[in-house]
């Protein structure tokens, strides 16, 4: 009896844990541990830096730049108030910049990447001129920019001729200049994700579309957009968050002037040469939730969060 | 393609001279083929015949090099795929990933705004039984289930004309059993022209009115199943569509309703309509299963062809039938098929044989025997190898 009811319990009871689950994910953890640790170390603590920063205060009659930590939350309705514009400017350029970037790279990568299949060279070629600029600095590109589109350049002057342009109009230091050097700088981190959904996608869905009475236009948008929305969705992250907190293109030394000052302009005038920390740290903050709670609505929208 | 409106019936499809080049090859050469409305056709030929290429010519996913394209007597050459009357169920099916099963049958219905798409998706669906998967993603489904969406997205729109790409290729063969039969009723319901492409003959035989072989971008011979099996034009379809016992030999006299063929110093006789060339070097052949066994030499009486003694060097046991390899010294090797009315073979392997067959089952190819190319030669390894068996056991015999 006393047998029966130990192999019973011995059969019912749950079965011998296994050691090497456990020793595979402590294995895990070890691996994990050196990107953990560098996020910690040159993420987290520079952002929790970053935050202290925002809420300082100026030390009383002390020098310019001289901070105290302190809990002024101030600092941010102070900046907000400030520099409210520059920051939608921001936002407003930078979607500009996106969409025209998009409208100029879909088609470029549709190109390369469907077109060019079935020439492996030409493709490769293709793909390497889209790459190609990055040889060269950006700094150096945007100033190239600057002479072409100066006011003693051939654009402008071509333009006054054809009299699209007034006599003492300007094309740097307006807010044109600046989107289209964001639109120009960006377009490589357009094209490539596009280019590899639109490389894999498979032609016979395009095929099935017509043979299912979809005209070549209909297909487009029914079939082979939503089939390489996660390289559009990618590329749009990809140029508008840097494009966001560029503060190059629209700098008064780069293509910029006094009226497109964007949100990373400001950031840098405070940092720099006004040695207001933590309006400047505020206002890096502002820029990050916004960039965050955009990005996250429109991944939500998109409905692709696998694909981040 | 009009708006709104079903095909109202299935409409006729005529190829006019058909040539298609593509860089280094033709595909197709000359075809003329014409599909009376309401049938059920199958192009059956070997994976580079062309068959593939005829159908996306059909569909509009290809242009003809030179030729014309009629369908239901309308010249549909030059317009684009999405504006003929014309469905496909693709042999990769091809259904759009990022739509759900019923966005992707009710697809076509909404491209031409006939109303009720919804409603008549779902139906469709109950056709083949998987409405109640309307709301996955095709990749929630297995290949079978696949390929039964794919053929209620093109049904469901009621073309005048379905192409049919291997569409059963993937499936196992209960399911396919399953789906020909399926196919086959949706067909005569529905009253369609289908158009279906296959390599593989028993689906041709089985669903087709009509059967055109083809080879190397011709059309061989077209015509019932039952008449391309039992009256082969030419040694491909003699040997693609099943297998046959071919024999070349001399036409010794042709007189009379059969023709005399001397194949290595043995008469044969071929019915004269049968035969397709009544004179010279011909080659005549006989399906496996029309041959008889006999382990002593028969008498024979009028109206059959005799043939032997020959050995027997393989037996292969499939169920229904046993099969016989049967190799005859000048002949080279015969099949021949025999159902299984008593338990076990009826003879073994090395028996000595003769084959009897009735006159009236042989048949005359159209091939010229001396482009030789296209048969195998009758000195195959296998046939060498029993011939020297052969000999091999006469000197036994002797010693």
């Amino acid at each position: 009896m006393a047998f029966g009811a130990f192999s019973s319990t011995a059969t019912a009871g749950p079965p011998p844990v296994d050691a090497a689950p456990r020793k595979r994910s402590y294995i895990a953890l070890l691996l994990l541990l050196p990107g953990v640790l560098y996020l910690g170390l040159f993420f987290l603590a520079p952002l929790l830096s970053l935050i202290i920063t925002s809420f300082q205060a100026p030390v009383d009659f002390g020098d310019i730049g001289q901070y105290q930590t302190a809990f002024k939350w101030e600092n941010y309705t102070t900046v907000v108030g400030m520099y409210g514009e520059h920051i939608i400017r921001s936002f407003f350029y930078a979607l500009l910049a996106t969409i025209f970037a998009l409208l100029f790279s879909y088609p470029l990568a549709y190109f390369i990447g469907v077109k060019l299949r079935r020439f492996p060279l030409v493709q490769a070629l293709g793909l390497t001129l889209v790459i190609a600029p990055f040889f060269i600095s950006f700094l150096l590109r945007t100033l190239a920019w600057k002479q072409i589109l100066s006011d003693e350049g051939v654009v402008v002057s071509a333009l006054k001729a054809v009299a699209l342009l007034g006599p003492d109009a300007h094309i740097t230091g307006e807010p044109v200049a600046v989107v289209f050097g964001l639109t120009y700088n960006f377009i490589p981190f357009m094209t490539l994700p596009i280019y590899t959904s639109l490389q894999s996608l498979d032609l016979r869905y395009v095929e099935a579309g017509g043979d299912l009475y979809a005209s070549p236009a209909r297909t487009f948008f029914s079939v082979t957009l939503p089939l390489s929305a996660p390289g559009v969705i990618s590329g749009a992250l990809l140029t508008f968050i840097p494009a966001a907190g560029d503060y190059v293109n629209a700098s008064s030394s780069f293509l910029g002037g006094r009226d497109t000052q964007m949100i990373g302009n400001v950031i840098e005038t405070n940092f720099l040469v006004l040695q207001n920390y933590p309006a400047a740290a505020a206002l890096s903050i502002i820029l990050m939730a916004a960039i965050l709670i955009i990005v996250g609505v429109y991944v939500r929208r998109s409905g692709t969060d696998e694909l981040l | 393609m009009a708006q709104g409106a079903f095909a109202e019936s299935g409409a006729d499809l005529e190829l006019v001279g058909i040539t298609k080049r593509f860089p280094g090859f033709t595909a197709i050469e000359d075809l003329h083929l014409t599909i009376p409305a309401g049938s059920f056709f199958a192009l059956l030929g070997p994976s580079g015949c062309g068959k593939t290429t005829t159908l996306r010519l059909v569909a509009g996913l290809e242009e003809p090099t030179s030729g014309r394209i009629l369908i239901g007597g309308k010249d549909v050459t030059a317009t684009k795929s999405f504006q003929r009357p014309v469905n496909t169920v693709f042999q990769s099916y091809a259904l759009f990933p990022h739509m759900t099963i019923l966005e992707n049958v009710a697809f076509g219905l909404k491209r031409r705004k006939i109303a009720d798409a919804t409603a008549k998706a779902h139906e469709a669906l109950r056709l083949v039984e998987l409405d109640h998967v309307a709301s996955r993603k095709p990749q929630q489904l297995s290949g079978g289930q696949q390929q039964r969406v794919a053929l209620a997205r093109a049904v469901v729109n009621r073309p005048a004309l379905l192409l049919l790409d291997e569409p059963l290729g993937a499936l196992d063969l209960k399911l396919r059993r399953q789906m020909q039969i399926e196919l086959k009723d949706i067909q005569s319901d529905v009253g369609l022209t289908f158009l279906h492409v296959t390599h593989d003959q028993e689906e041709a035989m089985t669903m087709a009115d009509t059967v055109a072989v083809m080879n190397k971008g011709r059309i061989e011979q077209m015509g019932a199943p039952q008449e391309l099996y039992e009256l082969p034009r030419t040694a491909f379809v003699a040997n693609f569509l099943g297998q046959s016992n071919l024999f070349t030999g001399t036409v010794r006299s042709s007189s009379g309703a059969s023709i005399i063929v001397d194949v290595a110093g043995r008469a044969i006789e071929v019915p004269r309509e049968r035969a397709q060339r009544h004179a010279g070097e011909v080659t005549i052949g006989v399906r496996p299963e029309k041959l008889m066994l006999h382990t002593v030499e028969p008498t024979v009486p009028s109206g059959t062809n005799v043939n032997g003694p020959g050995r027997v060097v393989d037996v292969s046991f499939s169920g229904v039938s046993t099969s016989y390899q049967v190799a005859v010294p000048g002949l080279g090797t015969m099949v021949v098929f025999a159902q299984n009315m008593v338990f076990g073979p009826v003879v073994n392997t090395g028996a000595e044989v003769w084959m009897t067959w009735t006159v009236d089952h042989g048949f005359g190819l159209a091939d010229d025997p001396a482009d030789g190319s296209r048969f195998p030669a009758d000195a195959d390894t296998q046939s060498i190898a029993t011939e020297r068996r052969d000999e091999l056991a006469a000197e036994l015999e002797e010693a």
